[in-house]
C-alpha cells in the first residue's frame, strides 16, 4: 500500500498558521489496473477537491482519454491489454497533449528516461506518497497555463527577473547564488503550489536519486533567510509532510 | 544417422560406450586424417611403381636396340653365316637375351626361343609375347614366360627377333605393389588404433568434466573441474571454467548474504512499524496521538522504501545493466555540483566543505550514478567526521571533494580530517549493511559505501578507503574510457 499524508489538506484542524495551496479543481484520469490503488487515488483526489475517473486497462483508458476533457492523466506503466507507454504514445500520435504522469514499479533511471521519451511529462516510481503525486499533478496541470514564458515572476512584493537575474523584495535588492536563483525561480514559477523535495532535486539540481540526508532543507533555509528575514510577511512556507510552497500569505 | 524408430534407439543403448567414442570430434578428425594419409600413401606408391616399371622398360628397349644394331652389323660384315654364329654364341651365355633368326619363309636358323605365338615374326615394332626358352627342362609345350621383343627385317628376307625377359620387371612391380598394400594397411591400423587411444583419453577427461559439472549442477558449487597440469587446451578450458565457477560461487555467496541481510534489515524496521501501530491501537486515546502514530508509521515506511531503493540500485549496478547508457561527462562538474549541494549542510554542522576540481576530468560513465556515489561519500564524511568526543581545541573540520586526472584514471576523492576509520575496519566498512560501532546511533541504511563501491565496479573502477592522516580519504578511481566490455 502506498504511504500517504494529506495533512496539509485538512483545513482548520488547528493548523491555520500553515500555508494552503491555491487549489483549482482539476479533472483527472487514473489508468491503473490495481483496483484498490485506483479507488484509493480517486477518493484521495476527491477529498482535496479534484474530479477523478479511473480506468483499469489500457484500452478503456485510451478510449476515455480520447473522449474526455482531462487536465492530467495518471498512467500506470504496466497495464493489461495496452501498455501505459503505448497509451501515451497513441494519444501523442493523435495530437492529444494532455499532460501525463507515469507511475511505475520499476523505478530505475533508464526506466524514467524511457517513460519521458515515450511522451510522458513526469515520472513517479512506486511506492509513492500521495502528497508527492498530488504536488506533481498540480504542477503538471498548470504547466499549460504557461508561466514559463513570463520574464518576470512576482509573489507579493518579491520580484524575480529571469532575464537580468535580479531579485528584489519591495525596494531591497537581494543577491543570490546561481543555484539559489534557480531554486527561487522554480518555486516562484509554481507559486501557490506545493513543491516536494524530490521535485526540487530533479528540477533544480537535475539529480534523480535520493540523497540520504535531506540536503534540500538546508538550501531552503538559506534561501529563506535571504528573502524572508526581516520582513513581516513570510513568503516561503514549509508544507508539513509534503514540501515547500511560495505564496503571498497576505491574501 | 537419424534413427527414428524407438526400437533402434533401444538397441543402440548398450553400445553407447563405443557409440560415444565414434561420435567424438577427435574420432571424426582421426578418420578424416586417416583417409587423407592413406590416399597419399597410395598415390605415392602408385607413382613409384609406375615409374620403376617405365624405367625398366626403357632399359630393356635400349638393350634390345643395341643388340639389333650389333647383329645387323655382323650380318652386313659376314652375311647370314656370321650372324648365325654370333647368335649361337650369344644365346648360350647365361642370362642372355632372347634371339631368333629365321629365313624369309619362317624357318628357324638359330636362336634360343620357341613356342612363340604364330604371326609374331610378320609384325614389326615392340611386342609383348609369351615364349619358352629352348634350353628349359621340359614342362610341356606351353609358353611360361613373357618377354618384350622386337623383330627386325634384314636385307635378303631374313628376320631377326631380339627380346628380353620381363620377369624382373614384373617381380619388382609386385614388390612395390605389395609394399604399398602393406603400408596402407599399416597406416589404417595404426591410425585407427591411435585415434581410438587418443579419443578415449580425451573422452575420459571430458567425461570427468561432465561428471563434475553434473554434480555442480546438482548444487555442489564447491566442486572444481579436474586439471591435470599438462597445460593443453583441455586444461586451459578447465581452468577458465574453474575461474568462472569461482566467480559464480562468489556471486551466489554474495546473493545469499544479501538476502540474509535484506531479511534482517527489512525485518527490523517492519517489526518496529508493526509494534508502533499495535501500540497506538491499544493505548492511543486522542486524535493527536493517533495522528502521531500514523505519521511515525509513514516515516518508518519511507525509511524502508529508501533502504529497498538503495538495494535495488546496488543490485542493478552490480548486474551491469546500467552500462548501456553510459556517455562522456565531466567528473569535475560532478565534484562541483555535489560540493555545492552539500556545502550548506556541512556548514550547518560546522564543517568547511571545499571543492578542488580545476579543469575538466572527462570520463565515460553514468553521471547520475557517479553523482550518487560521490554524494554518499560526502554524506558519510559529514555524518562521521564530527567525533562525539571532539576536543574543543581541535583544528577546524574540513571536507575536500576533489576530481583529478591520473593517467588513464579519473580520481574522485572525498577527504575529511575527522576521526577516520581504523585500518583494520576499512575493508569491512565497504560491506553491505555494515555500520561500524561508532555509527550505530546515526541514521542511515548502511548501504551508502556499498552503493559507491558498486558504482565504481560498474564503471570498471574501484572504491578504496585510505588514511588522510588524520581522517578518512575515500577514493573512487574510474577508468576514463569506461568499463572494458568483457568479451568471450
Amino acid at each position: 500500500m502506498p504511504s500517504y499524508d494529506i495533512s496539509y489538506t485538512q483545513r482548520g484542524l488547528g493548523r491555520s498558521a500553515e500555508a494552503q495551496p491555491d487549489r483549482v479543481t482539476m479533472r483527472l484520469l487514473i489508468i491503473e489496473d490495481d483496483r484498490d490503488a485506483a479507488d484509493y487515488l480517486v477518493k484521495a483526489f476527491r477529498e482535496v477537491g479534484h474530479v477523478a475517473d479511473a480506468a483499469t486497462d489500457g484500452e478503456d483508458g485510451l478510449a476515455m482519454a480520447l473522449d474526455g476533457e482531462y487536465d492530467v492523466l495518471i498512467v500506470d506503466r504496466m497495464l493489461p491489454k495496452r501498455d501505459g507507454l503505448a497509451v501515451i504514445g497513441e494519444l501523442r500520435k493523435k495530437r492529444i497533449e494532455t499532460p501525463a504522469l507515469i507511475l511505475s514499479a520499476l523505478g530505475q533511471v533508464d526506466d524514467r528516461v524511457k517513460g519521458l521519451r515515450a511522451g510522458g511529462d513526469d515520472y513517479l516510481p512506486k511506492p509513492y506518497s500521495f502528497s508527492e503525486l498530488l504536488a506533481r499533478v498540480e504542477v503538471l496541470s498548470r504547466r499549460r497555463g504557461g508561466r514559463n514564458e513570463e520574464t518576470e515572476l512576482k509573489v507579493g512584493d518579491l520580484h524575480l527577473d529571469r532575464l537580468s537575474h535580479m531579485v528584489r523584495r519591495g525596494e531591497e535588492e537581494i543577491t543570490l547564488q546561481p543555484r539559489e536563483f534557480r531554486l527561487l525561480e522554480y518555486l516562484m514559477k509554481h507559486a501557490g503550489q506545493v513543491v516536494t523535495r524530490t521535485m526540487l532535486l530533479e528540477n533544480v539540481w537535475d539529480y534523480h536519486f535520493d540523497p540520504q540526508t535531506n540536503v534540500i532543507d538546508v538550501h531552503i533555509s538559506r534561501l529563506r533567510s535571504k528573502i524572508d528575514k526581516g520582513f513581516a510577511q513570510p513568503l516561503l512556507h514549509t508544507v508539513r509532510g509534503a514540501g515547500y510552497m511560495i505564496r503571498d500569505g497576505a491574501r | 544417422m537419424n534413427q527414428a524408430s524407438p526400437a533402434n534407439e533401444k538397441k543402440a543403448r548398450p553400445l553407447s560406450g563405443l557409440g560415444k567414442l565414434f561420435r567424438t570430434t577427435t574420432f571424426k578428425l582421426t578418420l578424416v586424417y586417416l583417409t587423407v594419409f592413406a590416399l597419399f600413401a597410395v598415390a605415392l606408391l602408385g607413382y613409384f611403381a609406375l615409374n620403376t616399371r617405365r624405367l625398366i622398360t626403357e632399359q630393356i628397349t635400349d638393350t634390345v636396340n643395341a643388340e639389333i644394331t650389333g647383329l645387323s652389323e655382323q650380318y652386313r660384315l659376314g652375311g647370314i653365316r656370321r650372324l648365325v654364329l654370333t647368335v649361337d654364341a650369344r644365346a648360350r651365355r647365361p642370362g642372355s637375351s632372347l634371339y631368333l633368326v629365321t629365313t624369309f619363309n619362317g624357318d628357324t636358323l638359330s636362336g634360343n626361343v620357341t613356342a612363340l605365338p604364330p604371326g609374331i615374326l610378320e609384325s614389326s615394332g615392340w611386342i609383348e609375347t609369351p615364349y619358352r626358352r629352348l634350353d628349359e627342362t621340359e614342362a610341356g609345350t606351353q609358353p611360361t614366360h613373357h618377354a618384350l621383343v622386337r623383330v627386325f627385317q634384314l636385307p635378303g628376307g631374313f628376320r631377326i627377333l631380339v627380346g628380353r625377359d620381363l620377369e624382373e620387371r614384373e617381380r619388382l612391380y609386385d614388390i612395390v605393389l605389395s609394399a604399398g598394400r602393406w603400408s596402407v594397411a599399416l597406416v589404417i591400423v595404426l591410425g585407427f588404433g591411435g585415434g581410438l587411444f587418443v579419443t578415449r583419453r580425451v573422452l575420459r577427461r571430458v567425461d570427468a568434466m561432465t561428471e563434475t559439472s553434473r554434480s555442480i549442477m546438482a548444487g555442489d558449487l564447491g566442486e572444481r573441474l579436474p586439471v591435470d597440469g599438462t597445460g593443453d587446451e583441455l586444461d586451459r578450458l578447465a581452468e577458465n571454467l574453474n575461474i568462472m565457477l569461482e566467480r559464480i560461487e562468489a556471486l551466489m555467496h554474495g546473493l545469499k548474504e544479501v538476502s540474509d541481510n535484506i531479511a534482517h534489515d527489512l525485518k527490523t524496521p517492519l517489526t518496529r512499524l508493526r509494534n508502533r501501530t499495535e501500540e497506538a491501537l491499544r493505548t492511543a486515546s486522542s486524535e493527536a496521538e493517533y495522528r502521531a502514530a500514523l505519521e511515525g508509521t509513514i516515516e518508518e515506511s519511507d525509511g524502508l522504501i529508501r533502504t529497498f531503493n538503495a538495494l535495488l540500485m546496488i543490485a542493478r549496478a552490480e548486474s551491469g545493466q546500467a552500462r548501456d547508457d553510459m556517455e562522456d561527462f565531466d567528473a569535475a562538474d560532478v565534484a562541483r555540483d555535489i560540493g555545492e549541494l552539500y556545502e550548506p549542510l556541512a556548514e550547518e554542522k560546522g564543517i568547511a566543505l571545499r571543492v578542488d576540481a580545476e579543469g575538466a576530468a572527462i570520463l565515460k560513465g553514468n553521471r547520475d550514478l557517479v553523482s550518487q556515489a560521490v554524494a554518499n561519500l560526502v554524506d558519510n564524511a559529514i555524518k562521521y567526521c564530527v567525533a562525539p568526543d571532539r576536543p574543543a581545541d581541535a583544528p577546524p573540520l574540513e571536507i575536500v571533494v576533489r576530481a583529478a586526472n591520473d593517467g588513464d584514471l579519473v580520481l574522485l576523492t572525498v577527504a575529511d580530517n575527522g576521526p577516520g576509520i581504523p585500518e583494520a575496519d576499512r575493508a569491512r566498512a565497504l560491506e553491505r549493511f555494515v555500520r561500524l560501532e561508532q555509527s550505530r546511533s546515526l541514521p542511515g541504511s548502511g548501504l551508502g559505501l556499498s552503493l559507491a563501491a558498486a558504482v565504481a565496479r560498474l564503471h570498471g573502477g574501484e572504491l578504496t578507503l585510505a588514511d588522510n592522516a588524520p581522517g578518512l580519504k575515500s577514493i573512487i578511481a574510474l577508468p576514463r574510457a569506461g568499463p572494458l566490455q568483457m568479451s568471450g
